[in-house]
């Protein structure tokens, strides 16, 4: 238990997808102009996590890994190593939940739909979501750990984004030179603010 | 915009268009890699290969492809190429592989290769989808390049792993900047470039959404 509660304390904190490892950048910097949106986004991404981070761990236990294939007792299929089909299995995987994400919310939570659905399609190409997988697989997590893994980095994520937007609202308000208004500035805020976020680089758990 | 021609989808992206500065595409791995020289080139070389490449592909097919499949299809032909980069890279650079980790896997998800599959190469022949998929490339590169050789000379005193200001714990007289081996330095240095490719081509800043308003009351500002 105390071995999981680190993990995602880490993950949410030290090893923060967005301000730590840069991941899903494009879409962090694009929808970070108003609170609400950005909240709508983060909680998509923290449940597309939650979900495609265990259901890659169970593809890459069952199917691809060095001896996955053992268990069909097909002879010799302990000897097959498919992991250099890795990235197109991941990215199938996740395209597919996140259809499947939005046919399901269309049908049964139209009100989630509603509130989620612009930002749904847009989810597929965020770096976060394939960085976390490849992380899980990079760091060999059991499943129990990926679960844990793909909310932490989710929560994180939304933390960040959240944050951003907060800042990014109040920004619209003071005078910055002409050339580095809008993307120049939003840069140099995200890297105080990553660099607030080294400060927990320290925390051991 | 006018027809493209060949040497405009070259070279407008490297400074008029950038990817990174101007379309915000593709800053995810921007930062992340480019703590020294050698493996911003890498990381350079393999998005221009993955860009130009699927670019070629997805033109030769895109009259065949149906528009409702066609996200699927562009990612499969993506995911092909990097796995082809990988597989490269763990054969003949083993440590650079593993200095990169998992960001080759993340040039899949790159949004200036998809971006340009699908804004560029779905609409253009072959060989000038090619052109531009390496001129966006080099756009990439130009600036994962000027940001690793700031971090890496003023980080380290080296460019390319050769010492160029000897540091002070080599018994040199540079005290190298520890902030720039620290991820957030990128953004700071991509923000700075942002600025200066704004200051000259003053049409790309953006409009400021709201205008403060002039001050007509002087005795109370005083």
């Amino acid at each position: 238990m105390q071995h999981y509660l680190s993990l995602f304390i880490a993950s949410v904190f030290v090893e923060n997808m967005a301000l730590a490892f840069f991941l899903g950048m494009c879409t962090f910097l694009a929808v970070s102009k108003k609170v609400s949106s950005a909240i709508g986004l983060g909680i998509a991404v923290v449940v597309v996590l939650v979900i495609t981070v265990p259901v890659n761990n169970l593809l890459l236990t069952f199917l691809l890994k060095e001896g996955a294939l053992s268990w069909t007792g097909i002879s010799g299929a302990e000897n097959i190593d498919l992991s250099f089909l890795g990235y197109l299995s991941y990215i199938g995987v996740i395209a597919a939940i996140v259809q499947i994400l939005e046919m399901f919310l269309d049908k049964y939570v139209p009100a989630l739909y509603n509130a989620l659905g612009v930002f749904l399609p847009l989810i597929t190409v965020n770096c976060a979501i394939l960085g976390a997988t490849l992380f899980m697989s990079e760091r060999s997590y059991n499943f129990g750990e990926s679960v844990v893994y793909g909310l932490g980095a989710g929560v994180g994520w939304a933390l960040a984004i959240t944050a951003l937007a907060g800042i990014r609202e109040k920004l619209k308000y003071s005078d910055v030179p002409a050339s580095l208004q809008g993307l120049g500035i939003t840069f140099i805020t995200v890297g105080l603010m990553s660099l607030g976020f080294m400060s927990f680089s320290g925390i051991q758990l | 915009m006018s027809a493209p021609t060949p040497k405009g989808v070259l070279t407008t992206p490297i400074f008029k268009n950038n990817p990174i500065a101007l379309q915000i595409l593709g800053i995810c791995s921007a930062l992340a890699v480019t703590s020294s020289m050698s493996v911003s080139l890498v990381m350079s070389l393999a998005v221009i290969f993955v860009t130009a490449f699927s670019n070629l592909f997805v033109s030769l097919i895109r009259n065949h492809i149906p528009s409702s499949i066609r996200i699927i299809v562009q990612m499969t032909i993506i995911a092909s190429l990097v796995i082809v980069v990988d597989q490269i890279l763990k054969a003949y650079a083993y440590e650079m592989s593993k200095q990169l980790s998992v960001f080759v896997g993340l040039i899949i998800t790159n949004c200036i290769v998809m971006g340009r599959a699908e804004g560029f190469a779905m609409t253009n022949t072959p060989g000038l989808s090619f052109l531009d998929g390496i001129g966006n490339g080099l756009g990439y590169g130009f600036i994962l390049m000027t940001v690793g050789f700031v971090r890496e000379l003023l980080g380290s005193g080296s460019v390319f792993g050769v010492t160029v200001l000897e540091t002070v714990q080599n018994g040199g007289w540079y005290v190298p900047n520890g902030l720039l081996l620290l991820p957030p330095s990128a953004f700071f240095i991509i923000g700075l470039i942002i600025w200066v490719l704004r200051a000259v081509n003053p049409e790309q800043v953006e409009e400021n959404e709201f205008q403060m308003k002039e001050n007509t009351q002087p005795k109370e500002a005083v």
